[in-house]
């Protein structure tokens, strides 16, 4: 040892008040907006804290809400999905065209089109990482291919008169007086799922360590390829997911679905205080993302104000949430 | 001194077989010669420095080293046995752990997480197998026992890398790759980032791995922590080994002098591990 050397632990004392400000407001600064959201509201309108606004509030979240999850373990790789909403579109039109039109056994049609978003995620990840093209690019192209696949495949025609195979998931039942549809239930379930494959197992570590850092994962000897390709093709499956929820919701193929989704669901993401830059984020913060979106909504129109403040507020938090998210940043670095 | 000379002084010499040798590294990018018949020799214990000018090599014989090229010609064995390495994946696999200049960690990832990427140990029984949990306590345990083995002052395993200073985040870059080394520890530049205080802890790091019992490859441009740390210095030189030296019985301008060509390396060099036939 020489006479400059330290011993480690006098250097570690100072570093341990460091512990980065930032991350705990990234972390816990959503929830906190959600519940002063919820409060504010509770407090302007009677109506606001009932087990029906809630639970229409979960319900009207299901939709982006799956697609949030699909979209936050793509950004948490360090990646970006423009095109879920309009996978979700072809998946919507595939499985009630599939029901309704060529008359397929609805579970037959359901399995058809997941597997079906699923290859058009496999295919954004293919894309990603055999020709190394950057995630924007990729999905913003296969944005135009679904949402003409959608137009070609659907015929420009709605598809009504759906089986009840296809609308179950809008239909509710009943919790103390509330009514809750099973759709909210599968979205909750599967952010759970979602959070214990992030948070509990080494597929999702991997996902993080990617993000975080996409050499050094390699040189630690994660297949990082694999892991970007199941990353996109779970995403697809999602996605899938989403779609059914969608035609459990509007009754109805539709051709003009999920045109805006995507910004939707980075705008959850992103408010839920997952970084774009990857690697850093929860998909339990995507949830009360896309929660504090659909508060807003309701909370202003029971409120009776007009309902582009909801879109002016929302555009406020993107913002606010990734200044937050540049100054953890910034302190850390 | 003469080659004899420094054969029989050499302890790591004396009739031992080294861990990781290299015969006749040949690596060229078009005209360009990287290496030219580089030979290397590691010997157990031991810290062997490896330093050169700008493009003597050195860096191309290092990934060789640690699978990160292939060469075109030459031969590579460790403990004895030849080995040809495709990955850097396979060279960790035969149990040779390289710490990156760039350090592989991810900031946004605990302690514990950084020492175990890609290597998670799962939870016993169900969890573990059907439903693939982690095991987060037991990861955190043993990742305390690597640092505190190598005396690194964390007391939390699951503080962030970003919270910690250069330093600290070699440190866990080096435990990481001490607990799973089995033979070679190679570090490249660990001390280029940082001030000097924080270097003198990674000399000190880089004594206590091989006071495990580690041999550990050091790659560095900077001499004074060269002749502290190092038990033999390797000299690269026009892409080939041109001496090797002990840091004791030459001065640090010696070793410059031999680097740049100055001074005649191969009178310095030991001709028993040049040529062992």
């Amino acid at each position: 040892m020489t006479a400059t050397a330290t011993t480690p632990g006098e250097v570690a004392a100072d570093t341990r008040r460091r512990i980065s400000v930032g991350s705990v407001i990234s972390t816990l600064g959503p929830l906190m907006a959600l519940l002063l959201a919820c409060a504010y509201f509770s407090v302007k309108s009677d109506r606001f804290l009932t087990g029906n606004t809630l639970s229409l509030i979960v319900q009207q979240t299901a939709v982006v809400g799956v697609l949030a999850i699909g979209q936050t373990i793509v950004i948490l790789t360090g990646g970006i999905d423009l095109s879920n909403g309009v996978i979700m579109a072809f998946g919507n039109i595939m499985v009630t065209r599939l029901a309704v039109v060529s008359g397929f056994n609805p579970y037959a049609a359901i399995a058809i089109a997941l597997t079906v978003t699923t290859l058009f995620g496999l295919t954004n990840g293919v894309l990603v990482t055999a020709l190394r093209l950057p995630p924007f690019i990729v999905t913003l192209g296969m944005y135009s291919i679904a949402f003409a696949l959608t137009r070609i495949y659907g015929h420009q025609q709605s598809v009504p008169n759906l089986p009840s195979e296809l609308t179950w998931l809008g239909k509710t039942f009943d919790v103390g007086g509330t009514a809750v549809s099973y759709g909210s239930i599968l979205m909750l379930a599967l952010f759970v799922i979602a959070w214990f494959v992030l948070r509990q197992t080494a597929a999702g570590r991997h996902v993080y360590a990617l993000g975080g850092n996409p050499e050094g994962a390699r040189l630690s000897g994660i297949r990082t390829r694999r892991v970007l390709l199941c990353v996109y093709a779970s995403a697809g499956f999602l996605y899938g997911i989403a779609a059914l929820l969608l035609v459990a919701r509007t009754q109805v193929g539709d051709v003009n679905a999920g045109l805006t989704d995507n910004l939707e669901s980075i705008t959850a993401v992103v408010i839920g205080g997952t970084s774009l830059f990857g690697g850093r984020g929860t998909v339990i913060g995507t949830l009360i993302g896309a929660l504090i979106v659909s508060v807003i909504r309701a909370g202003l129109t029971l409120t009776g104000v007009e309902p582009t403040y909801q879109v002016l507020i929302t555009g406020i938090l993107v913002i606010a949430a990734v200044g937050v998210d540049q100054f953890a940043r910034r302190r850390s670095a | 001194m003469t080659a004899t000379e420094e054969s029989r002084q050499s302890p790591e010499a004396d009739g031992r077989t080294p861990i990781l040798r290299a015969r006749g590294l040949v690596k060229s990018y078009g005209s360009l010669m990287a290496l030219d018949g580089t030979d290397f020799d590691l010997y157990p214990g031991e810290i062997l420095a490896v330093i050169g000018d700008n493009g003597a090599g050195k860096s191309s014989l290092i990934k060789v080293l640690s699978g990160a090229i292939t060469p075109d010609e030459g031969t590579v064995e460790l403990d004895g046995k030849p080995v040809r390495f495709s990955s850097p994946v396979d060279a960790r696999r035969a149990g040779i752990e390289t710490v990156y200049q760039d350090l592989a960690v991810a900031p946004a990832m605990d302690i514990a997480e950084n020492l175990f990427m890609g290597r998670e140990v799962r939870r016993p029984g169900v969890l573990g197998s059907v439903f693939r949990m982690i095991d987060k306590k037991r990861m955190a345990a043993e990742s305390r026992a690597h640092m505190s083995d190598l005396k690194i002052g964390i007391r939390s395993m699951k503080q962030l890398v970003e919270t910690l200073s250069g330093g600290q985040r070699q440190g866990v870059a080096v435990a990481r790759s001490a607990a799973f080394a089995h033979h070679v520890v190679i570090m490249d530049e660990p001390t280029a980032a940082l001030g000097v205080k924080e270097t003198g802890m990674v000399l000190d790091l880089i004594r206590s791995v091989r006071d495990r019992g580690l041999p550990v490859i050091l790659i560095s441009h900077n001499m004074p922590n060269v002749f502290e740390v190092a038990d033999r210095v390797h000299i690269q030189r026009l892409g080939r080994r041109i001496a090797v030296i002990k840091p004791h019985e030459f001065t640090m301008s010696d070793a410059v002098a031999i680097m740049t060509g100055a001074m005649a390396g191969e009178k310095v060099t030991d001709e028993k591990i040049v040529d062992p036939t």
